[in-house]
């Protein structure tokens, strides 16, 4: 079967952003494959080594970028497709439309992301991209498995969770828990340079920047206000419980 | 000049990185305290190919070039230095001279899966009377038929007990001293090999040190690495990769140090400042990462000229000379820094500066470097 898995790189889950000018300061931030779309590579990977057929990754990014699409290859994607829109200033509008218009000219049988970028958190990209190809989607998945033209997917949802079936090709997003992704080998490495790496710009796919400018304009940006410290009540065990009790319900006003 | 690594080396230090992070960081401590290794951890390291990254893809190995190990080992190090040393031992050790001087069919033989990490190997060269002086082990190997028979003991021998694969270097004929010697491979459970004590050290406690003992062991002669006569030039040609990962495993352990002391300054307070504000602090901290960067440099230019295959006796000998100074002069200033939490098994820089001493003794001690060094600047 032929997957294609949407990556995205992120900054580091353990960068720390400072904000210069109203902007997010990118300076000396380490940048990783967004942990989600590590369990969507994870899950195309399984999937190719159980049903057989190849994955490609495509991602849109500047050309930094590569690192993400690399890593990817390394872990045992076949080919990749990295779109420079060529700005800074997208959204989700501009980036599931330039993916929509990337992956249209693929083969596939599924599609599959994770489920938000831990950055922007938006969780849009996917579902635009599977509403502008039309295909049905499931998201937020937890258990993937499939079979003879349908995925069975188990999806997370408020206070539980649903089994869902959809026909393929269709559109799935990558929940925490869906798998355990691999370290890309040291044989995977060396062969990822290998491996294709097509860096494509808007106009290789037919599209010029004013159909995919962004629609969406960030106006500002803040950091949330700085965790006050803890406070540790001493004592014996059960004074300290009764103190924190009271001070649960009278400082805090939570209890 | 070129300082940039290559896009596979720069993927490979993150996701050894991310590796030793995740997997052996949570266990370091334990693994130190109780004097075991977890070797779950090496299955987990052969299934990513750690085991063999050096060695061509036809013996099981990744086809990387030592740029790649020594940051592979750097990044282990960083986190727990015993890891690095199961790794240094195995490969740098016991595979490489026998990828190096072994024929088609023993590298078919040992050095597979050796490579894949089907396998552990060390190398039987230290005695109790042949440490620096290498060149003057006793351990006999007496030609009968088409055997030799092994009798005498090794000692410190790192993967001792656990490894399948030994690289043992042996006398054949003591008149003519480092001349008379030979390389031989045996493997675990061979009749007459069997393990002697095992070390209980100041660091790297977790990984295996063991005396191996010969009685009238019979190992045929097709297990021995080039021919009679080479075992010393073998011994040598293998320290001189084997200083490079330890080098770069001193590298890695000061820094691994260094990162825990800088963030430590940031946030103990005293007199009402975290103490990274007085200048006593800072220049300390600056000395560490200046240092660190300096070994690291010695190291990767070690590396550099092996994968150019350029000479690099000096320049190994002084990587691993100035990285493991370094590694011992850090870890004690990081133990400074942290005060009396430094002291305390609390915090790994207690470990690491434990750890960092053995750089300066095994692979050839300090002392041994210099004559090295010494030997090739004044002939």
């Amino acid at each position: 079967m032929k997957i294609v898995a949407l990556v995205k790189q992120t900054f580091d889950s353990e960068a720390k952003i400072a904000l210069e000018g109203g902007k997010i300061n990118r300076q000396g931030i380490s940048l990783i494959m967004n942990p989600y779309d590590e369990y969507a590579v994870e899950e195309a990977l399984k999937l190719k080594e159980k049903h057989g057929g190849e994955v490609t990754v495509v991602t849109v990014g500047p050309d930094e970028a590569t690192e993400a699409v690399r890593q990817a290859l390394a872990m045992g994607a076949d080919q990749s497709i990295l779109v420079n829109p060529g700005t800074e200033d997208i959204d989700e509008y501009t980036t599931a439309k330039i993916l929509a218009k990337a992956v249209s000219g693929l083969e596939y049988d599924l599609i599959i992301g994770g489920f938000r970028a831990i950055d922007d958190g938006s969780a849009q990209v996917a579902g635009r991209v599977a509403e502008i190809l039309n295909l049905p989607v499931v998201n937020m998945v937890t258990k993937l498995e499939v079979d003879g033209g349908k995925a069975i997917a188990t999806s997370d949802i408020e206070g539980g969770s649903a089994v869902m079936e959809v026909p393929l090709p269709a559109v799935i997003t990558a929940q925490k828990g869906l798998n355990e992704p691999r370290y890309p080998s040291m044989k995977g490495i060396m062969q990822a340079k290998k491996k294709p790496l097509k860096k494509i710009g808007l106009s290789d796919l037919g599209l010029d920047a004013s159909q995919v400018a962004a629609k969406v304009k960030v106006l500002s940006y803040s950091l949330p206000p700085a965790r006050a410290a803890g406070k540790i009540i001493p004592g014996e065990p059960a004074e300290a419980a009764a103190a924190l009790a009271k001070a649960l319900r009278e400082e805090a006003k939570i209890i | 000049m070129n300082f940039k690594l290559t896009e596979e080396q720069e993927l490979l230090r993150k996701t050894v990185r991310d590796f030793a992070e995740n997997e052996i960081g949570p266990k370091a401590a334990e693994m130190d305290e109780k004097e075991d290794y977890d070797w779950s951890l090496w299955d987990k390291m052969a299934e990513m190919g750690l085991t063999g990254i050096v060695f061509p893809e036809k013996y099981g190995g990744a086809g990387m070039d030592y740029i790649s190990y020594a940051l592979a080992t750097e990044e282990l190090a960083r986190v727990d230095a015993s890891s690095s040393v199961v790794i240094a031992a195995h490969t740098s050790l016991c595979s490489w001279p026998i990828y190096a001087f072994g024929n088609e069919e023993q590298k078919q033989r040992f050095l597979v899966p050796l490579a894949e990490g089907k396998k552990l190997g060390a190398l039987g060269l230290t005695e109790p009377s042949a440490g620096s002086d290498a060149g003057a082990v006793k351990l006999s190997a007496v030609p009968d038929g088409n055997d030799y028979i092994l009798n005498g003991t090794k000692t410190f021998i790192t993967n001792g007990g656990k490894g399948d694969i030994y690289v043992v270097v042996v006398s054949t004929d003591k008149a003519k001293k480092h001349r008379g010697t030979a390389a031989f491979v045996v493997e675990k459970d061979t009749p007459g090999f069997t393990f002697g004590k095992k070390e209980h050290k100041l660091g790297i406690r977790a990984s295996y040190t063991y005396e191996l003992i010969f009685e009238n062991c019979r190992v045929p002669k097709e297990n021995m690495l080039g021919s009679d006569g080479e075992g010393f030039k073998i011994a040598m040609a293998t320290l001189d990769g084997g200083r490079i990962s330890i080098a770069a495993q001193a590298v890695g352990i000061a820094q691994g140090a260094y990162e825990q002391a800088l963030a430590y300054s940031k946030i103990r307070e005293q007199f009402g400042r975290p103490i990274s504000a007085n200048q006593g602090i800072q220049w300390m901290l600056a000395d560490m990462h200046t240092r660190i960067e300096a070994a690291r440099l010695l190291t990767l230019h070690s590396a550099y000229l092996r994968d150019a295959g350029q000479s690099h006796t000096k320049e190994s000998a002084m990587a691993k000379l100035y990285a493991a100074e370094c590694s011992m002069w850090v870890t004690v200033k990081a133990v400074q820094i942290f005060g009396g939490y430094g002291y305390s098994r609390e915090y790994p820089v207690e470990r690491m500066m434990r750890d960092a001493k053995i750089t300066e003794i095994y692979e050839g001690t300090s002392e041994v470097q210099r004559i090295v060094i010494a030997n090739n600047i004044l002939r």
